[in-house]
């Protein structure tokens, strides 16, 4: 059996990085809302938030502790699968994920246990203070890295010397020509996600009707929020489109399945794109549209596919769809936003049932989404690791064999497909349970004698006494 | 190039620093971690498992930071000597997934609450033992060719690994009981005093063990150790080695000593660890790469070095910060009223 060690690695980093995004889709989310909740209680006094936020740090601390552990395998697979691009790029990229590390990782760290198990130990000022140190933490993370994966995407600021990369100016080599619309992409991505999250679950309690005033908040708020943010996206996405067009040509003529170059484009809406005969089946075209919206003007020129030698080209069918499923998945959530105004609008946002169940479906919606985005993006990079520079084939540890990689792959999917069906399980358990009535005691939280699940089905979680 | 700063024996010390604290920090909590698989009860489960809830994420941190600052400061020790462990660190990864999400899965997920309980151990000790292996491999050394790694993913797996590997279970373990003696009281004090003695013991045995078989299989520690006059000047380590393990077996047996067992583990460690840098100084990658050989560009570690030198100050004002806000004795049952 011989199993190529570069296509093995590529799946298993797909692998690891796909579940961990997933976490700080929620967790960079969550910690902000969390904050907000916080600091209006503060400011207000009305226990409601404190009942929402109590319930939403629950359902943190479980994604933030699965945040941390896939998250502490992110940097070691640049170690042990990407030795070669470590040691070329390690000059320009280490100080970032280094960075990531000082001003992030150690700030969501030591506050989070403040956060979690310190609300009766600390002044609640001091409480916020964590709440907030943890969400500054949270975004702080997705700043630098997102600039180490712009860096990759668009690299700037770097000299080469003998095949590596060396800085030569470190403001450029972070805001890199990608970085900006890549970084307000993604964050606004991730609230988006944990809007839908926090959205789905507020509808579920309010049909529940037991928990509803904490569900009408929920719902009430992230609608709002969601009314802003979700044209806010679609805007920063065509932003990003530009960009993209600007600097990876080669990514957006495979986005878009264009072969040839050309003035007055059309855009493709639906196709099957076929490497062989460098050419679509079954498309469904609008003339000059193309042009439009990735030039916005209406002869606009737009490179193909067929501009780039074959060696040099990402692989088309994946980003192509992937961007569809994307774009859909914008347009849903513009459709839910628009709609839930208007019942808000008329008044009846709360007795709305279909509305509500129609929320509680378009939970997954955001992280379906952030997906999808991002395998455009790095599928539409190859077959570069850093764009146009370093292959992806010579980035590889030269030592892995087919079959040891066979073995941590399998591991891998064995622990992931374990581990996160059982933190969904977990998180749903803490749902259905739904907020606390009352104010709860309990100073340290984990390992309580009597947890709430066992406690009977239906326990508040205040059951300290 | 001509340079006013020579950064490598900075970001050595850094480094060496960080890696420290890891192994102290995620040491004692792995130590618990183990132990936590030896308590009779949930109860004093739930008390071992509460002495280290709110602070493991920090702990672990380092570990991170340890990986990422041996990226950003060696970069060729990182590209050789990660790849070249492979499996261990394979395992220590999927180790310290279960073991860290067991602290929060273990109490709310009411039916699988003993499958946790042993993620959580059988974790803390794998990652643990993982670690040992990768250290071993490390003072042995690696096959390299060029800038790279050109053994097999197997050859880390030798006799002396296995024996760091499992010297560092009892290390961890020593560390562990010092900290639940420290935070503990009552049976699970005097049980880690116990499991604290056995560990204290098979460590002395370890370091013996490990001391002479550097020097024989290696001719450069050998020379290092033995070649007078420099045995005198390192005469002190192996005697205050042995001072330290006689306070601290005392210590674990006086039951008035609350502080003294925690404090003479982390000596033992201090100067193991002492021990290992000076066999191995200046090499990184031992045999083939010194640390000037495999640092990054000065620009590298100019630029990372202005913000660490601010940071990591104010790291641990506010790491030390949360520690004292769980300060004292801890028990399963507190603040609940
Ligand atoms: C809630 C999530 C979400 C939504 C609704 C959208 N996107 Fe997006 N998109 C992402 C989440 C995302 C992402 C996961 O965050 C990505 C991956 C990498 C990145 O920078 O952002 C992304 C990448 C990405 C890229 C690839 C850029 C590159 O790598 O060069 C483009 C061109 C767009 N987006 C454009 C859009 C457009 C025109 C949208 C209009 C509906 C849109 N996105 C909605
Ligand atoms: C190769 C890429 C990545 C690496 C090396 C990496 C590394 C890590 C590490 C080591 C942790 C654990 C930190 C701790 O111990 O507290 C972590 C958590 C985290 N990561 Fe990643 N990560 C990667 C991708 C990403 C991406 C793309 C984002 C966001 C855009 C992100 C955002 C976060 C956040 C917010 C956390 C905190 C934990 C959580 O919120 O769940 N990471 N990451
Ligand atoms: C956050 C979400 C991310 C996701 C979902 C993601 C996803 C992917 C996927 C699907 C691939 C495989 C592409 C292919 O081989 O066709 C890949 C490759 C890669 N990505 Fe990302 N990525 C993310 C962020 C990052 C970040 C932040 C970094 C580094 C800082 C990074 C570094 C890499 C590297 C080094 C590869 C090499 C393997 C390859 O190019 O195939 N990625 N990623």
């Amino acid at each position: 059996m011989d199993f190529d060690p570069v296509l093995l690695s590529r799946l298993q980093f797909a692998w690891v990085i796909g579940w961990h995004i997933l976490l700080p889709a929620l967790t960079v989310g969550l910690a902000a809302y969390i904050t907000l909740l916080e600091g209006l209680n503060f400011v207000t006094g009305r226990q409601v938030y404190v009942r929402v936020s109590m319930f939403w740090i629950k359902i943190f601390s479980i994604s933030f502790g699965m945040g941390v552990v896939t998250g502490i395998v992110m940097p070691f697979q640049f170690g042990t699968n990407w030795s070669r691009y470590s040691d070329a790029t390690a000059n320009v990229l280490s100080p970032l994920f280094a960075y990531e590390g000082l001003t992030a990782f150690f700030l969501e760290a030591a506050f989070l246990g403040v956060l979690l198990f310190g609300r009766k130990l600390v002044p609640q000022w001091a409480h916020f203070v964590a709440a907030l140190m943890v969400a500054l933490g949270t975004l702080l993370s997705s700043f630098w890295i997102l600039a180490a994966n712009s860096w990759m995407q668009t690299p700037a600021g770097y000299e080469i010397i003998d095949g590596r990369f060396f800085p030569t100016d470190w403001l450029q080599v972070i805001f890199n020509p990608s970085f900006p619309s890549r970084l307000a992409h993604t964050v606004v991505a991730f609230f988006i996600t944990t809007g839908f999250v926090v959205m789905g679950v507020g509808a579920y309690l309010l049909r529940r009707d037991r928990s509803a005033e904490e569900g009408r908040t929920m719902l009430s708020m992230t609608l709002w929020l969601l009314t802003v943010l979700v044209p806010l996206q679609i805007f920063l996405g065509d932003h990003h489109g530009l960009n993209t067009l600007k600097y990876q040509p080669a990514k957006l003529a495979a986005i878009e399945a264009h072969w040839e170059a050309g003035r007055r484009v059309p855009i493709t809406l639906f196709a099957i794109p076929d490497e062989k005969t460098e050419a679509n089946h079954f498309s469904v075209d609008v003339p000059f549209v193309g042009s439009l919206i990735l030039t916005h003007e209406i002869d606009g020129e737009v490179k193909g596919l067929k501009d780039f030698p074959a060696d040099q080209r990402p692989p088309v069918a994946i980003p192509f769809f992937a961007f569809r499923i994307m774009v859909g998945c914008g347009l849903v959530m513009l459709g839910i936003v628009l709609l839930g105004g208007w019942l808000r609008w008329r008044g009846r946002l709360d007795d709305a049932p279909l509305f509500l169940q129609l929320c509680q479906l378009a939970i997954p919606i955001g992280f379906i989404a952030v997906i999808a985005g991002w395998v455009v993006t790095e599928v539409g990079r190859q077959p570069w690791t850093v764009y146009g520079l370093l292959r992806t084939a010579d980035s590889v540890s030269p030592s892995l064999t087919g079959s040891d990689l066979l073995i941590s792959l399998l591991a891998y999917v064995v622990v992931y497909l374990f581990m996160y069906p059982s933190g969904v399980l977990l998180m749903w358990r803490i749902v259905r349970i739904g907020p606390a009535t009352e104010e709860p005691d309990a100073a340290i939280e984990a390992g309580r004698p009597k947890a709430p699940v066992l406690a009977g089905g239906h326990v508040g979680v205040g059951d300290g006494a | 190039m001509t340079q006013v700063l020579d950064f490598v024996p900075i970001w050595t010390l850094i480094l060496g620093m960080a890696v420290f604290f890891y192994v102290l920090l995620d040491g004692f909590d792995l130590g618990v971690g183990m132990l936590f698989g030896f308590a009779p009860d949930t109860a004093s489960r739930n008390t071992i498992m509460n002495s280290i809830a709110p602070i493991w994420d920090g702990n672990e941190t380092w570990l991170v930071f340890g990986g990422l600052g041996l990226l950003a400061a060696f970069p060729l020790a990182f590209a050789i000597i990660i790849p070249a462990t492979y499996f261990p660190i394979l395992a220590m990864l999927l180790a310290l997934v279960f073991r860290g999400v067991a602290f929060e899965f273990r109490f709310r997920d009411g039916e699988r609450k003993t499958f946790w309980d042993h993620a959580f151990s059988y974790g803390s000790g794998i990652a643990t033992f993982a670690q040992g292996v990768v250290l071993g491999s490390f003072i042995q050394g690696y096959e390299v060719t060029g800038r790279a790694f050109s053994g097999s993913s197997f050859s880390f797996l030798t006799p002396f690994s296995i024996l760091t590997g499992i010297a560092l279970l009892f290390g961890y373990g020593l560390l562990g009981a010092g900290w639940l003696i420290l935070k503990t009281e009552g049976d699970i004090q005097s049980a880690a005093r116990r499991h604290g003695r056995v560990c204290l013991v098979a460590v002395l045995v370890a370091i013996a063990i490990v001391s002479i078989w550097t020097p024989l299989t290696n001719l450069a520690v050998a020379d290092r150790w033995f070649a007078w006059p420099k045995t005198l000047l390192l005469a002190p380590v192996p005697i205050a080695t042995a001072a330290v393990a006689i306070v601290t077996w005392r210590a674990l047996g006086n039951s008035q000593a609350q502080v003294m067992p925690f404090a003479g583990a982390i000596l033992l460690f201090v100067l193991s660890y002492s021990g290992i840098a000076i066999s191995l100084y200046p090499m990184i990658v031992p045999h083939h790469f010194t640390l000037w050989e495999a640092a990054s560009s000065d620009r590298t570690q100019a630029f990372l070095l202005v913000g660490t030198l601010v940071l990591i100050p104010v790291i641990l004002m506010y790491s030390s910060w949360s520690y004292w806000v769980f300060r004292g004795k801890v028990r399963a049952d507190i603040g609940y009223h």
